[in-house]
């Protein structure tokens, strides 16, 4: 299926829980309702037409005005891929998690946290992955402050 | 797998500097005697924060990070970022460039899969493979240093181009190699893959169903081990590999059921085996032209964004670039296949035997590097 098709069967099946899309750039997405997260995803994996069996990358991204999860997946029988992207608040980003439907997406999600900030909720084994547990901050958010020590180390 | 146990579990850490996990790896083992209840990775002891480090550097000043991700490959790793950022500006590049490129990947293939098989060999109790890998390995990277000064991080893959053209006799130089490398394969096997101790450690250790290796989103070797047949090289093409003509190598499941360590290990030597398909064919094609020609003066993509994966010796490598117009990409993210298949490793060494978490880890072949970034 192409782009067009993916975008067009999403709209159909969840309606104004998608927010946006955008099919004509090198990387199709369509912006979800953040509740709606792990159901378009379930659908996005289990429909025939679809089969996103393969969860590519899962990124957080910092807009200064908001903050994105892009998730990319692919189908490995019909050769497709597609986007989703959720838009958050930068004060509080909070997503359900999708480790049920793909489980590479439990160290993804951490790594999402880790870095960006992003809580997802319902998360079997929520903590930091890279950096230690006792990090303050996440850098790559676009305001983040470079820390001087680390326990009295510097850095 | 369900195992029972007794309830007298203990806690046993392995690494973060240990022997057998070729990088900095903590494994937090939960065991009841012998037997593993749980394998919990710890990562991040390598991390550097490439990917704030790419915030704040131009375009073409990334790629020499990229080679410290999974050192073993460089050339591959800077190769994804390149054709990435070529995608999200347009940029065609000739064929002598293609090619160059192409042999470049592929030797490094072959140089990071003796590494694998090497250091599995070695951690499964036999040196001598270890010494015949890193001698034929060496040849590459003489030609690595011939070609760009460098023999381990080359910032080789410029983008729209190459850092040099490769010196006169560079195609006979690698022909020459493939044609002496080729037979050392068969010796490799007869020495360790065949081997009956090798395989009576690896052959029913480790089992990656098909269904989890796709759920964990691992990819390459390790993925093709469980018997799926998918290469990135050919299911969705770049740099025209398509048009070349070579197998993609599966796990088969000849010493036990698919999807065992012997089963990845066997597809990373069959592999060797492709490359060197691919490496005389590119060396045929190779055409005259200027290597520079395509790199543009100002390096400053629309804004936009793009995802583009390669196959690298360890999987897809994944790289999602976003740009807002300027010099600076706005975001970079690199999808690592080694930490999707380490997030995996707690599923598939549950059960096993102390001695046998080793030979899973060297199995999967991971490089820190690359999982912390």
């Amino acid at each position: 299926m192409n782009a067009d098709s993916i975008a067009a069967l999403l709209s159909e099946k969840f309606g104004e829980k998608i927010l946006g899309s955008k099919i004509d750039g090198l990387n199709p997405w369509s912006v979800v309702a953040p509740a709606e997260i792990p159901d378009v995803c379930r659908f996005l994996r289990d429909d025939d037409r679809l089969l996103m069996d393969h969860l590519e990358c899962l990124a957080g991204v910092d807009y200064k005005d908001r903050i994105e999860v892009v998730y990319i997946m692919y189908s490995m029988k019909h050769r497709h891929r597609y986007a989703l992207k959720c838009r958050l608040p930068r004060e509080a980003p909070r997503l359900r998690t999708v480790e049920s439907v793909w489980g590479v997406a439990n160290w993804h999600e951490r790594e999402a946290y880790d870095m960006v900030g992003v809580v997802f909720e319902g998360h079997s084994d929520f903590r930091r992955i890279l950096l230690p547990d006792d990090w303050e901050g996440y850098p790559l958010r676009k305001d983040y402050k470079f820390p001087t020590s680390y326990r009295d180390m510097p850095v | 797998m369900q195992v029972e146990y007794s309830g007298d579990v203990m806690t046993l850490n392995m690494g973060p500097q240990h022997p057998s996990t070729h990088g900095v790896l903590r494994l937090e083992l939960k065991t009841d005697g012998e037997v593993v209840a749980e394998a919990i990775p710890h990562i991040g002891y390598l991390h550097r924060c490439f990917e704030k480090h790419a915030e704040n550097i131009e375009y073409p000043g990334v790629v020499p990070f990229t080679d410290r991700m999974d050192y073993c490959a460089a050339m591959n790793q800077e190769l994804g970022y390149v054709l990435a950022v070529e995608k999200l500006m347009g940029i065609k590049v000739n064929n002598r460039v293609r090619c160059i490129r192409i042999i470049m990947a592929e030797l490094n293939r072959i140089a990071s899969h003796l590494i694998a098989a090497g250091t599995y060999g070695n951690d499964m109790g036999s040196f001598t493979p270890f010494l015949w890998c890193f001698r034929d390995r060496e040849t590459i990277l003489d030609i690595f240093e011939e070609t760009c000064g460098a023999r381990l991080l080359y910032n080789y893959n410029w983008i729209g181009g190459l850092m040099f053209d490769v010196k006169s006799g560079f195609e006979k130089k690698v022909v020459d190699f493939i044609n002496y490398f080729e037979p050392q394969v068969d010796n490799l096997n007869t020495l360790l893959s065949d081997n009956y101790i090798f395989i009576k450690r690896t052959a029913n250790v480790g089992i990656m169903s098909p269904e989890l290796a796709l759920s964990y989103g691992v990819t390459g070797p390790n993925l093709r081990g469980s018997g799926v047949k998918f290469d990135v090289r050919k299911d969705e093409p770049y740099l025209g590999y398509d048009q070349l003509d070579f197998d993609i190598p599966v796990g088969l499941g000849e010493h036990g059921p698919v999807g065992s360590c012997w089963d990845r290990y066997m597809v990373r030597i069959r592999e060797v085996k492709e490359s060197c398909k691919i490496i005389r064919q590119a060396a045929a094609q190779m055409t005259p032209g200027d290597v520079q020609e395509s790199i543009p003066k100002r390096i400053k993509p629309a804004a936009g964004e793009v995802y583009m994966r390669t196959e690298c010796p360890r999987g897809e490598l994944g790289y999602y670039i976003v740009s807002d117009g300027t010099l600076k990409p706005y975001r970079v993210k690199v999808k690592s296949p080694c930490f999707t298949v380490m997030s995996a490793f707690r599923e598939i060494s549950r059960g096993a035997m102390i001695a046998d978490i080793i030979a899973i880890l060297g199995s999967v072949d991971v490089v820190l590097g690359e999982i912390d970034r």
